[in-house]
């Protein structure tokens, strides 16, 4: 018997995200050497940790309770889930012309990207777990075991800074219908993350001006956020979900205008 | 007369595309100013396409074929006009109408390079909510009509060319769609595999009353599978109608090959046509299709003929004639 969508039309979802994150997953163990090596390049935490241990500003602000290390190794695991390429491969897809097929089947495409980058960080979990086991061997004194609440907490807050981070990047992957190399825009969305986010230095040393701007943008609650919660530090943690889900909404409401004013851009070039 | 499947009124699409002079000059030039110009790619075309038609669309390179299929599954939103497929209006792209399409690119795939065709396949029964069983019934008819076997457990990136266009049509063809948007989906395959896609086109339509509208540089393809042919050139329709209808009006003249048993003048021979070919037992002459029957008759009773051959000139030479003749084309 054939299957009815618009009776079943969440169990029908269902079955969709669970076919593309299988195949998704199947797709990313076939590089399963290359997820290795990226995330290896995800090590800017460890190294800021080293070069901020060299300075006195550890001692200024373990002072006031804050424990430097725990937030770095912290924000390396935060950093590892909320990895985004979303507009590169977007833009591939669309130069290539591989968009139009996906682009004609009763799905939206979005999906297709969003449980891609999910399936990849699930081909990633043991490979950041090796990292972990290693980093508690070399650093033995930095190391804690969070109650499992907050680990489950901190999963969900990772999964939820995760979705919106890729909600900004879908949102100007959308430009790629108007221009030929939108991956410019990749790189600049990164000097915003590195400085507001909380990933070269906490967002506490900051000057209080610098701060309250940061505030203003969904960086600080990318990788600040679950990180602190994750090492353990207070953080208001109902008022940042609330601005995570905030942010995830307001920049749905924005690609979604985006994608209708882009797909009549589209040409299918190379298609 | 039942409604049209597909129907295109005053179809138009404009391109902008920039230009630019070669050199260094004209790159800085181009970098400042960006000039661009407006190319129009469709100009009012206007057809209609009965449902189980089988229809050719051909014409030369840029002549607007992909720009018209484009529009007519909904990738591309037209410039102006009208254009209605099974009812609903393309760039829409209602899930109820997407349901009912495929659009199969010889050049592009859907299939992912490092994963079996199955593993797609999968996903695309999902996509279209098909059962499980449903989809393993589907995948066993469709492959068994393609001749496909263990190529679909292997990964995409180890098929040959042809096994992997038969698999794209596999997984475009799972949902049963009942309008096919085809462009040149036997490019660059072999002979065999050509026949192969061919057939398997001609069963599809046979069993499942398909429409499709098929593209392609293959003469092949269209005289194989459709009577009617679609010709576009400069993004204006100039012919629409049946093949045969296309090879009078192209070639206006059979040609007529005689064997004699015994020797003839020139002159003799020459008064039933034009001499293309003669030695004094043998001849070949072109004939309008008018006058074909008496002069034939005449030639029976004139000449001591021991064979006589008639024929239309091949149809792709008649056609790279046609778009080889010059920019204003009028049949």
């Amino acid at each position: 018997m054939s299957y009815k969508p618009r009776q079943h039309k969440v169990l029908w979802f269902l079955r969709v995200i669970k076919s593309l994150l299988i195949n998704q997953y199947a797709l990313m163990m076939e590089y399963r050497a290359e997820i290795a090596l990226w995330a290896l390049s995800g090590i800017l935490p460890l190294i800021m940790l080293g070069l901020w241990s060299q300075t006195n500003i550890q001692d200024l602000i373990e002072l006031q309770g804050f424990n430097l290390k725990r937030y770095f190794l912290s924000a390396f695991v935060v950093r590892q889930f909320t990895v985004v390429w979303v507009i590169f491969s977007f833009e591939e897809d669309i130069v290539q012309g591989r968009l139009s097929p996906f682009l004609l089947q009763p799905v939206p495409l979005f999906w297709r990207y969003y449980t891609s980058h999910i399936a990849e960080q699930i081909t990633r979990v043991p490979i950041v777990a090796l990292m972990i086991m290693i980093l508690s061997v070399v650093l033995p004194n930095s190391f804690w075991l969070p109650k499992f609440t907050e680990l489950i907490l901190t999963t969900f807050v990772i999964f939820l800074a995760f979705t919106v981070r890729f909600m900004i990047h879908w949102a100007f992957a959308m430009s790629c219908f108007w221009v030929e190399r939108a991956s410019s825009i990749e790189r600049l969305l990164l000097i915003p993350y590195l400085f507001f986010s909380g990933l070269v230095a906490p967002i506490d040393t900051f000057p209080k001006e610098i701060s309250q701007i940061a505030y203003l943008t969904p960086y600080p609650y990318l990788l600040s956020f679950p990180a602190n919660l994750l090492s353990g530090h207070h953080v208001n943690i109902q008022l940042n979900i609330m601005i995570l889900i905030f942010w995830a909404l307001f920049l749905f409401l924005i690609s979604t205008l985006a994608w209708k004013k882009g797909v009549k851009h589209f040409t299918a070039m190379g298609a | 007369m039942s409604m049209a499947s597909i129907s295109v009124n005053a179809l138009t699409k404009n391109y902008s595309v920039s230009r630019k002079t070669p050199g260094i000059k004209g790159t800085l030039k181009h970098f400042l100013f960006r000039r661009t110009e407006t190319i129009t790619a469709v100009d009012e075309i206007s057809f209609s396409i009965q449902p189980g038609e089988m229809v050719g669309f051909i014409g030369p390179n840029g002549a607007g074929k992909t720009t018209t299929l484009k529009m007519l599954c909904g990738l591309i939103h037209p410039t102006s006009g009208d254009v209605s497929v099974i009812g609903h209006k393309p760039h829409s792209l209602e899930p109820g109408f997407l349901k009912q399409i495929t659009l199969v690119m010889g050049q592009k795939q859907q299939l992912l390079w490092d994963l079996p065709p199955l593993d797609s396949i999968k996903v695309n029964a999902a996509v279209y909510g098909i059962s499980p069983r449903e989809t393993n019934n589907r995948i066993d008819e469709l492959a068994s009509m393609l001749g496909l076997g263990n190529e679909l457990n292997r990964p995409v990136r180890k098929l040959s060319l042809g096994e992997r266009m038969k698999a794209e049509l596999l997984a475009a063809l799972l949902h049963r769609p009942s309008i096919l948007f085809l462009d040149e989906p036997t490019l660059g395959l072999d002979v065999i595999s050509q026949v192969r896609v061919r057939e398997f086109l001609s069963s599809y339509n046979e069993r499942y009353g398909a429409t499709m509208l098929l593209s392609s540089h293959y003469m092949g393809d269209i005289t194989s599978l459709c009577d009617r042919v679609i010709l576009i050139h400069h993004g204006q329709i100039i012919h629409d109608g049946s093949l045969i209808t296309l090879t009078e009006k192209l070639a206006p003249l059979k040609s007529v090959r005689l064997e004699l048993n015994k020797p003839q003048t020139r002159e003799s021979i020459g008064k039933y046509g034009l001499i293309e070919d003669y030695t004094d037992t043998f001849a070949q002459l072109l004939i309008p299709r008018k006058a074909l029957t008496s002069s034939i008759s005449n030639i029976l009773r004139d000449l001591p003929v021991t064979d006589l051959e008639v024929s239309d000139p091949p149809i792709e030479e008649l056609i790279r004639q046609l778009f080889e003749s010059g920019e204003n084309l009028s049949i």
